[in-house]
């Protein structure tokens, strides 16, 4: 069996800061990530980010991704297996990993799960055609393989994500024939949704899909309107014709390896699903492990990267690793997040981590 | 109505233009109607015009006498939310961010396009900035109507529509 000290499951934005941070506070750590390539979702987003320039604001996320793996490849506390999934948990802190085609088992001290969320699906008629994505897919294929994922295309939800990926979708030159939303109200920030509006997308609020049309793919999709009870009202469907069909509906933690150890855990849909129950320091109910991004609770990156920082520090702290400025970056990691999460779109969030009964900083 | 549809109603807009006599010169118009974490207006401004303050959920507020309308908060604002306008004899000018290719050259007409994506009448594209700082969103500025001062927000090339 290995031996490591600090592992991280995960090497997005909250996986990648805390290993930035734990060697800033001289503790080295090993990063593990499924994936050939580190960033985590950071490599598909070609916009800009919002935030406080502290959390690279106004920086592309590509460019945030590039910034943060240059830090972590050029830190020499800092180890990254990539194209390696950890496939088990246990309570006493060892995990096992399919490191390409071999598999190991490692005793660590302390363990980071930033493992991510993923995406929620809807169930429609047909919704197993080709064509049919989700919105983390067209990402990929469009802006990390430069594959367009169709030439005609419907967005389902207007949360930021589906209304992100929209524009993303014009600028690669994809007609998006419009975006759909079940609730009665756009869900994501307004300046993305009017940025669709004057390129000529249209918005359809109360309106969700009924079912996809299409031999061997996608050929068309039927849509219905919603009343207020949610109920479909007969005569409202319409038919689009479509080459590839966009579902952005939402995230949910990733915290199938947190199930496998007997820490707390709640369901809590404000936080996106099931998510462990966290202290203030983001500390899972089982010593010595922690959980932050998006695997604790789905937020914006500017969120998982403060958190990231927050869980580097305190982990390296549970390992006497302590960083000198350790209470001052702390409080500030805490402000921030408060400060992230203080507005009404932080509400949510807020509501969650009161259900969840836990941490200080919410 | 912006919560439905993403197109904010005439009030709205006409809420974040300062007077016509102040648009003789050049000025920031921030179309951010809500309280999102985000500061980039503010703290990318040279001249201290774009107030947020602590809580970066405040809504952005441009004092239009510290404001020259120089264009860096519109390429710097995440939300491509920021236009610059000003008022020159008949015609309306402006600076606006632009993120598609290909790219509008100087001299073209373009169509003018309003809130809802419609066309609204010509733009003419007078200059094209495009440097490092801005990080690939280009700075275009058009010539259009006076009459289109409030209605007007992005150019679509003709051959597009």
């Amino acid at each position: 069996m290995l031996s490591k000290d600090l592992v991280i499951i995960g090497g997005g934005p909250a996986g990648l800061c805390a290993a930035i941070n734990a060697a800033n506070a001289g503790v080295s750590s090993l990063i593990i990530d499924r994936n050939p390539m580190l960033g985590g979702q950071l490599i598909k987003q070609t916009h800009m980010f919002f935030g406080s320039e502290k959390q690279y604001a106004k920086t592309r996320g590509i460019d945030i991704a590039k910034r943060l793996i240059k830090e972590v490849e050029e830190n020499p506390l800092i180890e990254v297996w990539k194209n390696s999934t950890v496939v088990g948990l246990y309570s006493d802190k060892v995990i096992t990993v399919l490191k390409e085609e071999e598999y190991l088992k490692i005793q660590t001290k302390a363990i980071v799960v930033a493992t991510g969320a993923s995406e929620k699906s809807l169930a429609f008629e047909n919704n197993d055609l080709p064509g049919i994505y989700g919105a983390g897919a067209v990402q990929t294929l469009m802006n990390v393989y430069g594959v367009k994922p169709g030439n005609k295309i419907l967005m389902v939800g207007s949360g930021n994500i589906g209304l992100i990926v929209s524009y993303q979708l014009m600028q690669a030159g994809v007609k998006v024939l419009g975006v759909i939303e079940a609730a009665g109200n756009i869900g994501g920030f307004k300046v993305h949704a009017s940025k669709l509006r004057r390129c000529g997308v249209p918005i359809y609020t109360n309106t969700t899909i009924k079912r996809a049309i299409g031999k061997d793919k996608v050929e068309q999709v039927e849509t219905v309107k919603l009343n207020d009870k949610w109920e479909m009202i007969a005569g409202s469907e319409e038919i689009f014709d479509v080459d590839a069909l966009c579902i952005a509906v939402g995230l949910t933690p990733m915290t199938s390896l947190l199930s496998m150890i007997e820490c707390d855990m709640k369901y809590v849909s404000e936080l996106g699903g099931l998510v462990p129950v966290l202290s203030g320091d983001n500390e899972t109910s089982i010593p010595g492990i922690f959980a932050c991004g998006d695997a604790s609770s789905v937020e914006e990156a500017s969120s998982a990267i403060v958190e990231g920082k927050l869980v580097g520090l305190v982990a390296s702290k549970y390992l006497g690793g302590i960083h000198p400025d350790y209470e001052k970056l702390k409080q500030e990691y805490l402000a921030d997040l408060d400060n992230l999460r203080s507005g009404p779109f932080g509400e949510k969030i807020r509501v969650g981590y009161q259900k969840l009964g836990g941490p200080n900083h919410a | 109505m912006l919560n439905k549809d993403g197109v904010a109603i005439k009030e709205q807009v006409m809420s974040k233009f300062p007077s016509i006599e102040t648009l003789v010169k050049p000025k920031a118009i921030i179309e951010c109607y809500e309280n999102i974490a985000c500061n980039p207006c503010s703290t990318s401004c040279p001249f201290e015009a774009i107030a947020i303050g602590a809580d970066i959920n405040t809504i952005p507020v441009v004092d239009f006498d510290k404001c020259t309308g120089c264009g860096i908060c519109a390429y710097s604002c995440p939300g491509l939310a920021i236009i610059i306008g000003r008022i020159k004899e008949n015609k309306a000018l402006f600076k606006i961010p632009y993120e598609f290719l290909p790219a509008p050259i100087k001299g073209e007409v373009w169509h003018a396009i309003n809130r809802e994506g419609k066309i609204i009448g010509e733009a003419l594209i007078e200059k094209v900035d495009s440097n490092l700082r801005q990080d690939k969103t280009l700075l275009v500025h058009v010539e259009v109507d006076r009459n289109l001062l409030y209605d007007f927000v992005t150019i679509r090339r003709k051959e597009d529509e």
